[in-house]
Formats: C-alpha cells, sequence, structure tokens
C-alpha cells in the first residue's frame, strides 16, 4: 500500500494574525508554523495504514523552502519519502495547487491519497476533490474513520448526530478530519533520522486563473457588554432568574 | 439568476440551508435546485421562504446521498437554465457538492463567502478565513460563480404566506460510476441523545474542568435544561470528551440559544466555533479571560463548585 499524504505549512493555531500595512498578507515575522491539525492526523493514519499493510507513505507540500521543516516532521513522526512542490512562498489558489499536486503524482501510482478535509488557514474545501477527478480517482471527504479492506476502504463520517458511512475502492481519494486519531509524537531517533533524508524537490507550473485575492480584512471587534453577575457560588441565584428570564426553566 | 441548493436528507429538510435564500434574494432572482425524489415532499413547503420556482432532479438511483451525483445533475440543470451564480450553505455537504461541480467544470469555486457583488465581468466576494478569524476579499472570474455561504450568518426568513411553488422537473443522465461514492450505511446517533449542532443549550468545558470525571456536572447541568455538552481542543486532546464533541474550527459550528463556557479561555479557534450563539454565560476563575469580555454575562469563581450549585438550584426550581 503506497500512500501519498498531502499537507500545508500554516501559522500555529492559536497565535494572533497581524496583517501587512498593505492587508495583501499575514505578518510572519513573529510566528510559530505547524501543520494544519486535520493534515497531521493524515499523517497519522497513514503511518497506521503503513503498519498493518506495509508500503510506504510519502509526505508533499506546496510552499516556499521553509515548508521543509513541515516535511521533515512528518518524516520524523514516520513517513519514508517526501516531496517539496517548491515556489517563491506566496499563496496559490486552491485550482492551481491542485493542478501541481495532481501534474506531480499523476506517474507515481499511490493507492490511497490522503489530505486534510480543509486548510487551517484559507479553508477552500476542495484541494482533494481536485485532485481526484485530475487522476480519475473516487473521493470522499470530511472522513474520521477508516478501515480498508481487500482494495476497498470503508470510510465515516458525522451527520445527523451519528455517522453515515461509505465504501469506495482503491486507488482513492480521501480527506481526513481532526479526531480520526490522536497524532504521535515524533520520537528522537525518528528526528535524527529525518534530517538526513533527501526531499525531492519539484518546481511546479503555476496555473493562471482561480480566485484572486484582493486583500484582507480583520473583523469587526465586537464591543464588550458583559454583565459580571458576580464572584462564586453567590451569583448563582441572579444567574438562574437569567436563565429564567430566557426561558431555559419552565416552572 | 441563482440557482440555490437546498439540502434534504431522504426527504427530511436541512433548515439550515435555506440560510442562503435571503442573501441571495437581495442579489438576483432565486431558483432552487432539490435533487431526488424523495426531495419532493419538501418542495411545497419552501413557498413560505420566498421560493417560487423549484427544480427537481430525477433519476432512479437518486436516493442515498452521492455527491459527484448530485453535483453531476445540479451541472445538468444549469447547463440548461444557465444560472448565474449556483449557491449552496457552507456546511459538510453544502462544500462538497459544489467541490465536486467545480472540479467536474474546471472551474473556480469560494467557499464561506461572507458577502457576495455580482460585477459585469467578475464576482466580488468575501470569505471567511482561518475558520473566522480573519476576512478575505477576493474576485472570481467565471462562466458560472460556484459560491457557498458561511453557515449561521444570515438567518432563515419564513414569514411570508404560504404560496404555491412551481415544481419543474428533470430527469437526469448518470452512470453507475457516479454513485460509486454513495452513503452505504447510516449509524444513529445514541438513543435520547440531544445532537449538538441542533441543541438550544450547549455546555462548553474547557481546560478548567480538568478531568474526564469533571465533566459530570457539566453533563448533569445540560441534561437539566435539555441541552448537549461541548468542549474545546484541549478536551478532545487529553482524551476527556470524544472529538465529536469538539466545538471549534477544526470540530462542530454550533449556534445554540444559549452557550454556557466553563473553564473554557476563548481561544479564536474556539470562539469562531461558539460565536453564533445568541447568548453566552462565562463560569471562569480569571476574569480577564478572553472569552470573558465576549460574553454577555459571567460569574467569576470555581466551576467545580458554581455548576453543584447551579444544578442544585435548578432540581429544586423543577421540583
Amino acid at each position: 500500500m503506497n500512500i501519498l499524504v498531502c499537507i500545508k505549512r500554516v501559522p500555529s493555531p492559536g497565535t494572533r494574525i497581524v496583517l501587512s500595512e498593505d492587508k495583501q498578507e499575514i505578518v510572519t515575522k513573529n510566528l510559530g508554523f505547524t501543520i494544519s491539525p486535520h493534515e497531521e492526523c493524515a499523517i497519522e493514519e497513514a503511518i497506521r495504514v503503513k503498519e498493518k499493510f506495509g508500503g510506504t507513505v510519502t509526505v508533499l507540500t506546496l510552499g516556499g523552502s521553509l515548508a521543509s521543516e513541515q516535511l521533515r516532521y512528518a518524516m520524523a513522526m514516520g513517513a519514508d519519502e517526501a516531496i517539496l512542490l517548491q515556489t517563491d512562498g506566496k499563496e496559490w489558489d486552491p485550482m492551481a495547487t491542485s493542478n501541481a499536486i495532481s501534474d506531480a503524482v499523476k506517474s507515481k501510482d499511490f493507492d490511497l491519497l490522503l489530505f486534510g478535509n480543509e486548510s487551517a488557514d484559507y479553508g477552500g474545501y476542495q484541494v482533494a476533490i481536485r485532485v481526484a477527478y485530475a487522476l480519475n480517482h473516487h473521493c470522499l471527504t470530511g472522513v474520521k474513520s477508516i478501515e480498508i479492506d481487500e482494495g476497498q476502504i470503508t470510510a465515516g463520517r458525522e451527520a445527523f448526530g451519528g455517522m453515515e458511512i461509505f465504501k469506495i475502492p482503491l486507488p482513492a481519494v480521501v480527506s481526513l478530519k481532526e479526531g480520526i486519531n490522536l497524532p504521535r509524537y515524533p520520537s528522537l531517533p525518528g528526528r535524527m533520522r529525518a534530517k538526513r533524508k533527501q526531499i525531492e524537490i519539484i518546481e511546479p507550473i503555476k496555473l493562471p486563473g482561480g480566485i484572486e485575492t484582493k486583500q484582507f480584512v480583520s473583523p469587526p471587534e465586537l464591543g464588550s457588554h458583559v454583565e459580571i453577575l458576580g464572584h462564586g457560588v453567590e451569583a448563582v441565584p441572579k444567574l438562574l432568574s437569567i436563565i429564567k428570564e430566557l426561558g431555559f426553566i419552565h416552572k | 439568476m441563482i440557482l440555490a441548493i437546498i439540502e434534504h436528507n431522504q426527504g427530511t429538510l436541512n433548515h439550515q440551508s435555506l440560510e442562503i435564500l435571503s442573501l441571495a434574494k437581495s442579489i438576483d432572482r432565486v431558483e432552487v435546485a432539490i435533487v431526488g425524489e424523495n426531495g419532493r415532499s419538501i418542495c411545497n413547503g419552501l413557498g413560505k421562504y420566498g421560493v417560487e420556482v423549484a427544480h427537481l432532479l430525477l433519476h432512479n438511483e437518486l436516493v442515498d446521498y452521492a455527491p459527484a451525483a448530485w453535483a453531476k445533475s445540479i451541472i445538468q440543470l444549469a447547463h440548461s437554465i444557465k444560472p448565474d451564480v449556483i449557491l449552496a450553505i457552507g456546511s459538510e455537504r453544502g462544500n462538497e457538492i459544489l467541490a465536486h461541480i467545480a472540479a467536474q467544470l474546471n472551474l473556480p469555486m469560494a467557499a464561506n463567502c461572507t458577502k457576495i457583488q455580482i460585477k459585469e465581468n467578475n464576482c466580488l466576494v468575501t470569505r471567511i478565513r482561518w475558520g473566522g478569524s480573519l476576512l478575505e476579499e477576493a474576485v472570481l472570474k467565471s462562466a458560472t460563480y460556484l459560491l457557498t455561504i458561511a453557515q449561521h450568518l444570515y438567518t432563515v426568513k419564513g414569514e411570508l404566506e404560504e404560496s404555491a411553488v412551481k415544481i419543474s422537473e428533470w430527469n437526469v443522465d448518470l452512470e453507475d460510476q457516479d454513485f460509486v461514492g454513495k452513503v452505504v450505511d447510516n449509524l444513529a446517533p445514541e438513543e435520547g441523545k440531544v445532537i449538538l449542532t441542533d441543541a438550544h443549550v450547549v455546555v462548553g468545558g474547557g481546560r478548567g474542568v480538568g478531568s474526564k470525571e469533571g465533566f459530570h456536572s457539566l453533563d448533569e447541568l445540560a441534561e437539566l435544561l435539555g441541552g448537549a455538552v461541548g468542549c474545546s481542543r484541549v478536551v478532545t486532546n487529553h482524551g476527556w470528551r470524544p472529538h465529536a464533541d469538539q466545538v471549534g474550527q477544526t470540530g462542530a459550528r454550533v449556534a445554540p440559544d444559549l452557550y454556557i463556557a466553563c473553564g473554557i479561555s476563548g481561544a479564536i479557534q474556539h470562539w469562531v466555533g461558539c460565536k453564533s450563539s445568541k447568548k453566552i454565560i462565562v463560569i471562569n476563575t480569571d476574569a480577564e479571560a478572553p472569552i470573558v469580555s465576549k460574553a454577555d454575562y459571567a460569574i467569576i469563581g470555581d466551576l467545580h463548585k458554581i455548576i453543584p450549585a447551579i444544578n442544585k438550584a435548578l432540581k429544586q426550581a423543577n421540583d
């Protein structure tokens, strides 16, 4: 089973996002970077599938040279190989990104291509699906459980408080969501091995068109209107009358 | 003309997908697309939301949800009626169907828009980034604009009088291949469990809850109020709650009437998942926690003492 995992380098969740003066980009000078959360789970899932069935895990990203940091992290977790679709570090829109990925992998015969459901920063919800169509594979998204058996993948995703189940043949493209597993931390020997590994570098051609970003805007700050009901259990009667006023106690 | 996709599951309307109608109607004339014979039952009820024309897409196999087949059906309709925009709600299915349409047509798609302006040769959108902590203004040039609208942003307006909906039926041409990725089974939720995304009251717990056992009093509070328990990412990372309970950018987006945030500091990734709640009550030891200033009401103090006291008072009130 040869698995490809597509990941993205993004500023660490929880960091305060500051815009450049011309509002064209995020100021990244003081930010830490990480792998988009859904995709970190995709790396973990790929390693688990490999541990069960054998094969290789290849991790791929599109981005500037600094994105090799995230590829090495994935290799430290247990991925075998890495491909960097190296750009000048500017953001590519989902059509250009998916086109570059499918061009790079169409001759490589992966059985399973894993993605995150959406990147933490862009949130386009489409790269996996576009790659699936370009490679003529079936595709599932939003997946929180997978099982592989005899060339088929059974996948579950949350729906209506329960799960809905899909079943498609391999080769397949599947986008995963956080919660499918808890990703492992890289071991020290893993980190050492990852340092020495080669990264295959490809310079992709950027397709014109798609979505053109004009500028970024911070959402309006809401003015605070909080009413402090008090400190400790003494404030509970006040709280109760508010809950009652709002109609959540019927008597 | 805007073609708005109204979601349903086996004939049960996804009420949230109606959120797109008020925005769509402020831009242009709107017609809706509904996929499958089992969607027929929802067509007539759409009159009170201002729908005049519903296109019902029919094929023997269009029963269980199958994103590629749904997308292809909508594309066939669009070839005939030539909408300027195909619009869906930014739900899991909405984003998925639009992305399948975009991939099949090789056209751009903008997910989770908050504003749309159609110009002569292009379309300007504002869309959410970072799950909603940043906005992007962007331009699309396309033969058909493929857009989804962020959830919980526009309210469903249904105060119009019931009026007749013209149902226009289309037999679509689909192949077996289009149904390979269909839903083959459904696992029902635990019996009697209040579904997090449907709950009127959500009791959210964060790092301050401290342990798996610490959630007992939150569970009790949720039960007393007929609600569900949610949690922050820290909680699921510690294994205190299942990931299905997580509220936030990588979990569920909830919009209950009341959100009670207990021991949650309110990092932006959590806030984007609960900010659409109508009222927010915070219980937190730290008066300076970011979530306190964003709430409607706050009690400063230890949730492990305050929540049992609330539960006790609620039980007395119910007696």
